[in-house]
């Protein structure tokens, strides 16, 4: 009985220590964001008064509501691009089956498995060719047809009931209304789960945007967190404010959809 | 006749929907990873260039810059992925126990990295890792080290704050796939094991591993690949430093093509290191999986 005693004892200090090492940094950022960068680097951990003078030097470097701008288009379009082309595609495999598209399909998760690092130099030598650099078209289009998306939805289609489907035709509706009308209404929470993944995936986008955007004006907010990290003297007040105004949208996102948020990264991987 | 009619139609909508996805996929997939492995047979520099047979893969084989990303890039797999995978797979067992108390806030706790961009995370670290940061004086306060540990200029030290940082990252992730496995276990199972006096340690090894053993075989494949290409952490924490010994396959990719004169040829024969990299792992893991199954 004690042994057991012990046990627990040990699972709720283990699992204590996890959490106070999985929040600490979130604690850290948002007292660093109201500290002197040279506290920062000298581990200074408890609030302090240099929340405003931060705020001004990271305006004065930084377009913030510009560079907040891009970051939203970039991922609000390429989340309404992605689920539309993604879940056509899922919704496609699934219910017009062929011996050929199904070659398609597994030849897809072949592909899931090529690194982006294959991808990069001759996507920007694609896209520069096509006079394409320092675009947003650029960021978004080659993440457009994620495979994981389609997948995502051929799996969930797999829940869509046919006799909705049977119905539909009967009414006469073309195949393309049955997606709009029927589909797509009855498919929300799977839309929901698809759409934090996709926005969180491109609103945290680095490598892909650092290659293809390269003036201030373009610049989303994690190449900004980034290039204030490069500079000579990081002033890590400034970077950790601006860490915390990046992590606030999908924090928000996180907390009110968390079921979705945990149901979208489970499916999209499965 | 109404039925090939139908046939034809249901053809030619299966196209329609797909066709979209598969003509992105084909110009921003399937073209750039085979012009690239055109690239590899070529060399020269910038838009100049010719075919070079094998000189590339010679290249490869001299070049020290290459065997120390690779070499990086193999500890940081082979040394983060096992921990990260256990220690997610103790916490989801822990937190699947219904009689735990506190169980959603460890759960979320846990979890919540995952939320932060990868960026923002490794910014967060270099600033907690600096030399007289907060994690050198919480060490010595706590007489954990005597002498302040030297973080990010250590070639050693630096390649242990990078597995920390991912670690901090994605143990929360692999354990939501965990926890998501278990609640398809039977608990009888565990019941019996209990009632027959098989100790917890044992019913862990014996019972919880092998139904498991599916998730786990994936999550230890996606962790490999995303590992194989790592960037943003060591692009921001250490810039690849202190020499090069955080330099990873991606971020020697990303210096050849966009640091240094632009050698396409090269660069493309580089990243098929990581292509073919991935895919003997996949095959591997793979095929262990089907092997214990079979012995089983």
């Amino acid at each position: 009985m004690n042994f057991m005693i012990v046990r627990r004892a040990a699972v709720y200090l283990s699992l204590s220590i996890a959490t106070f090492i999985s929040i600490f940094p979130f604690y850290w950022m948002v007292v660093g964001a109201t500290n002197e960068s040279r506290d920062i680097v000298t581990g200074k951990s408890t609030i302090g008064t240099n929340l405003v003078a931060n705020f001004q030097n990271l305006l004065a470097q930084v377009d913030l509501a510009q560079v907040f701008w891009n970051s939203a288009v970039v991922a609000i379009a390429a989340t309404v691009l992605t689920l539309a082309v993604s879940s056509l595609a899922g919704y496609g495999f699934e219910i017009f089956r062929s011996r050929v598209r199904e070659r398609i399909f597994q030849i897809l998760l072949l592909l899931l498995s090529i690194p982006f690092a294959a991808l990069m130099v001759p996507l920007f030598v694609m896209i520069s060719r096509a006079h394409l650099s320092n675009t947003f078209t650029a960021v978004i289009l080659p993440t457009v047809a994620s495979i994981f998306i389609i997948f995502y939805f051929r799996q969930a289609t797999k829940a869509f009931p046919g006799e909705l489907r049977d119905a539909a035709r009967v009414d006469g509706l073309k195949e393309w209304q049955i997606f709009l009308y029927v589909y797509l209404p009855s498919m929300r929470s799977t839309y929901a789960a698809a759409t934090i993944i996709v926005f969180m995936t491109s609103w945290n986008n680095y490598l892909w945007p650092l290659i293809v955007l390269q003036t201030e004006d373009k610049k989303t907010i994690t190449l900004v967190i980034s290039s204030l990290t490069s500079a000579y003297t990081p002033d890590f007040g400034v970077i950790l404010l601006s860490t915390v105004l990046a992590t606030l949208p999908t924090l928000i996102i996180f907390f009110v959809l968390q079921r979705q948020f945990v149901q979208g990264m489970l499916g999209s991987v499965k | 006749m109404a039925q090939t009619r139908f046939d034809r139609n249901a053809q030619l909508n299966g196209w329609a929907f797909i066709m979209p996805a598969m003509m992105l996929i084909g110009i921003f997939m399937v073209y750039p990873i085979l012009w690239s492995l055109w690239m590899s047979f070529q060399v020269g520099r910038g838009t100049n260039f010719k075919f070079g047979g094998l000189a590339n893969v010679e290249r490869l084989l001299n070049d020290p810059v290459f065997l120390r990303a690779l070499t990086n890039t193999c500890i940081f797999f082979i040394v983060q992925v096992p921990i990260m995978i256990i220690l997610a797979l103790l916490f989801a067992v822990a937190l699947n126990d219904s009689t735990l108390r506190f169980r959603g806030l460890f759960r979320t706790a846990i979890f919540l990295p995952c939320v932060t961009s990868l960026v923002a995370y490794s910014v967060l670290f270099k600033s907690m890792f600096s030399g007289d940061g907060v994690v050198n004086n919480v060490l010595l306060a706590t007489h954990l080290v005597n002498d302040p540990i030297p973080w990010l200029t250590d070639p050693f030290w630096a390649k242990i704050v990078i597995i920390l940082a991912i670690t901090w990252r994605w143990t929360g992730y692999n354990m939501i796939f965990y926890l998501a496995a278990l609640q398809n276990v039977d608990k009888s199972i565990y019941e019996a094991a209990r009632i027959d006096g098989v100790p917890a340690w044992a019913r862990f090894t014996q019972i919880t591993i092998p139904m498991l053993k599916p998730v786990i075989l994936f999550t230890t494949i996606i962790s490999t690949i995303g590992t194989l290409q790592l960037f943003d952490e060591v692009n921001n924490i250490t810039q690849g430093g202190p020499g090069d010994a955080t330099l990873t396959l991606s971020l020697y990719i990303y210096n050849l093509t966009f640091r240094f004169m632009p050698s396409f040829g090269y660069s493309a024969t580089v990243s098929y290191v990581i292509v073919i990299m991935v895919a003997i792992l996949s095959i591997a893991q793979f095929m262990i999986a089907r092997d214990r199954r079979r012995t089983a």
